[in-house]
């Protein structure tokens, strides 16, 4: 990274031409930093703060990833990305993990040739409505006005659900969240619809948050999570397991207060696995350090629980349930296979 | 004679009356509103709404203005206090958000220990194009110009000091290929030379004189990567590079529109219309996504210096048409004169066609140049944090700051007219002084 702007370019073009990178992990770890694509500001997901320290549910996968592989939290590179320059960063290269609310599709998995490593966050399309309209069901708001965010799945799943059910309205088209929450705040249109998580974060930034409904019905499947590029499984399997380690740490009670204690060694033999306490190195497997998975949860901030409660939680102004999020044993969908 | 009016009136006065002071409303404000407000029925009508739409603008934002809180840590808190001191429902503007977060609007994510380094830099600019906007100035001071661009790459981005003096070394070696060439007396080689050799040194050499120079005796500062620029500091550097740029490679493509050799021509013709063809979106797409795709993978080219290129190119094609129409404003005869003269084609341009053509071009050229500064906020769309939208965006994104809507918007456009209106006064005084019409 020493080279600079006007040299590097040029000269590097001609001597990388030879090589193309199929070891992720080994650039990484030659670069001495992970580039992580991230969304360039989602309330709760990715924030910078005042001091350009970014923070956020997605941005914890980064920096699990960074810890996992460098032993270092703080050693990410925070690439913001948009819509229309997210699968590119990641297809070229620019990025190594995109963490970015992305919904695992199948076109987007098979036809975008990326993998998927999971799902972070199960998330599906709602509706917000101003309680003075006395709509308690989306099934009631035949002939409403929608304000809906241009080019994006939501959109396609607002047509199919009015079409389903036989009823009609009329799209307010906006181009970013901020614009929506102007215009359904000036009462250009009856509804907002966007993600679940968005609609709760957008309402409780209202001046009255009371005066407006989050409707029941929950219209699409979004489970969004990290991905990166196909051809390199051994990359595929560090992220995947680096989230994994911090689902795991959750169902198994694994906290930040208690990790160091925990890594001393216990009596489960998961837990040890899990931390790199007993005599089974899962680390050497994916090419990382025994320890690779006490130092993921410790460089994301806890365990997958903490990092909700913390960033988007019941306790943060975002508000957000548990929901289908919740652990396996909670009734939820987070369900981790075993570190065996 | 003298009895003339004895025969038509039987009185003359023959003292003069006292001056009366005009009617009232033929003197001042009255004559004004009159002549300039109320001089028809239609004007009248536009009159009233115009006042009617300038009541009800004032207000409907001037309480908003009015109960404006400064001193808060997070949005609900500027309602809170609005609502404490205001009434409840009151509106108000929450002006603590760019209290707590002005340093990111305005440098993005620079480290804040060196703000220093791109304060120093812009007014080093300010002093670096005084001799060139203003030409009072003692003519040697452009030499301390010319290297300001190495002074300004090492401000903002810092590392090693040998890189931009290998980069400007550059130039140095296309001087003595130059003269050097001269001594020969072979007339293409000159050119060829100067154009060759520093191609040469930039591609193979440059690098590897700095990696070495750098080895023996190390000197440089804390190097800042392009990721960490952000806001102001990114608008004006890609502003301001590609302004500086574009206003040589134009008045190239210009006269090569004009010229008369038909591959100079064909080239140039073919450069303007295909880069004014296209958006300049689609160019910022280029620059970010396609060239990912055609370069090597692990290929690191600098994503300003990309985006650099490409507002420079869109610029450039603007500004030739410009100054084309500068060009073709003059009267034949001015040419005529220059051939007359029995100067070649250069000096010709140089001295009597070009002074004249970019006096006439000055308008268009600072239009051009705004519209340009104004178009970095396009950067937002290749992942660029610009200020208007890009930093807004991240600052919204925090949480105690979501819902803020006018306060970014209203700021950063402040800036932006700040910046604009300075180039646009420039441009009259620049018109004024180099008028020569006789009239």
């Amino acid at each position: 990274m020493k080279n600079t702007v006007f040299l590097g370019t040029l000269a590097a073009a001609g001597l990388a031409a030879g090589f193309v990178s199929a070891a992720t992990l080994d650039d990484v770890k030659a670069r001495g930093e992970l580039n992580c694509g991230v969304n360039t500001g989602l309330v709760g997901f990715a924030a910078p703060d005042a001091n350009g320290n970014w923070s956020g549910f997605d941005v914890a996968i980064c920096k699990a990833v960074a810890a996992a592989v460098l032993g270092d939290a703080s050693k990410v590179k925070y690439v913001p990305t948009t819509g229309q320059t997210r699968f590119t960063a990641l297809a070229s290269g620019e990025v190594d993990i995109l963490s970015r609310n992305t919904t695992w599709t199948f076109s987007r998995d098979a036809d975008l040739k990326f993998t998927f490593i999971g799902v972070n966050y199960y998330d599906g399309q709602g509706f917000m409505v101003n309680k003075a309209l006395g709509v308690t069901s989306a099934k009631e708001l035949d002939g409403a006005t929608v304000c809906i965010q241009t080019g994006t799945t939501t959109e396609l799943n607002l047509a199919d659900f009015f079409k389903v059910n036989n009823m009609t309205y009329s799209p307010v088209t906006i181009e970013t969240n901020a614009e929506g929450e102007q215009q359904f705040l000036a009462g250009a249109c009856d509804a907002y619809t966007t993600d679940a998580s968005g609609l709760a974060a957008t309402r409780a930034a209202f001046a009255n948050p009371e005066d407006y409904v989050i409707l029941p019905e929950i219209i699409s499947k979004e489970p969004l999570g990290p991905l990166v590029r196909h051809g390199d499984d051994q990359w595929a399997d560090i992220t995947r397991w680096a989230m994994n380690a911090l689902i795991a740490a959750e169902e198994y009670g694994v906290t930040s207060a208690n990790i160091e204690e925990l890594s001393k060694g216990t009596e489960n033999p998961e837990i040890n696995r899990l931390l790199g306490a007993g005599e089974d190195n899962l680390g050497a497997m994916i090419g990382l350090e025994k320890d690779w998975g006490k130092k993921a949860i410790v460089g994301a901030g806890g365990n997958y629980g903490e990092i909700f409660a913390a960033t988007i939680g019941e306790s943060t102004p975002i508000g957000l349930a548990r929901g289908l999020n919740a652990q396996w044993t909670q009734g939820g969908l987070l369900y981790t296979p075993p570190f065996r | 004679m003298s009895d003339t009016h004895s025969e038509t009136v039987a009185y003359v006065r023959e003292t003069m009356l006292p001056q009366a002071t005009p009617p009232a409303s033929e003197v001042g404000a009255i004559k004004w509103l009159r002549e300039n407000l109320f001089s028809g029925v239609l004007n009248t009508i536009l009159t009233l709404v115009g006042i009617a739409a300038v009541v009800w603008l004032v207000q409907a934002a001037l309480p908003w203005f009015l109960h404006g809180v400064w001193n808060a840590n997070s949005l609900p808190e500027c309602r809170q206090i609005i609502a404490e001191t205001w009434g409840e429902g009151a509106h108000g503007a929450c002006w603590a958000v760019i209290r707590e977060r002005w340093n990111q609007f305005l440098f993005g994510f620079y480290p804040s220990d060196l703000y220093w380094r791109p304060v120093l830099a812009l007014a080093l600019f300010f002093a670096a194009v005084a001799p060139v906007l203003f030409t009072e100035l003692p003519r040697k001071l452009l030499w301390g110009s010319a290297f300001y661009p190495a002074v300004a790459y090492i401000l903002l981005w810092g590392g090693s000091l040998w890189v931009p003096i290998s980069v400007m070394a550059g130039f140095g070696v296309g001087w003595l290929g130059l003269v050097a060439a001269r001594r020969t007396n072979l007339p293409l080689l000159g050119p060829l030379a100067a154009v060759l050799l520093p191609l040469i040194w930039w591609l193979f050499l440059a690098g590897p004189v700095a990696g070495m120079l750098e080895d023996i005796i190390p000197l440089g500062v804390e190097e800042v990567r392009s990721d960490k620029f952000g806001g102001f500091v990114l608008s004006l550097t890609i502003g301001i590079a590609a302004i500086v740029l574009s206003l040589p490679l134009g008045i190239v493509l210009a006269l090569g529109r004009r010229s008369d050799m038909l591959l100079v021509k064909a080239l140039s013709v073919g450069f303007i219309e295909f880069i004014r063809g296209v958006p300049l979106i689609t160019l910022l797409f280029t620059a970010s996504l396609l060239l990912n795709y055609f370069l090597p993978p692990g290929t690191n080219f600098d994503i300003i210096l990309r985006v650099i290129i490409m507002v420079t190119l869109f610029a450039a094609a603007y500004i030739a048409e410009v100054i084309r129409g500068g060009l073709a404003a003059l009267p034949r005869g001015q040419y005529e004169a220059a051939d007359s003269l029995g100067l070649d084609y250069w000096k010709a341009m140089q001295l009597i066609v070009l002074p004249q053509a970019l006096k006439i071009s000055i308008p268009g050229i600072v239009s051009t140049f705004i519209g340009l500064f104004k178009d970095t906020t396009l950067v937002i769309f290749v992942g660029l944090l610009d200020p208007l939208k890009g930093i807004t965006d991240a600052v919204r994104a925090a949480i105690e700051w979501k819902g803020v809507y006018w306060e970014p918007f209203i700021f950063v456009g402040a800036i932006f007219f700040v910046f604009n209106f300075g180039m646009s006064r420039y441009s009259m005084y620049l018109e004024n002084k180099l008028k020569r019409d006789h009239r």
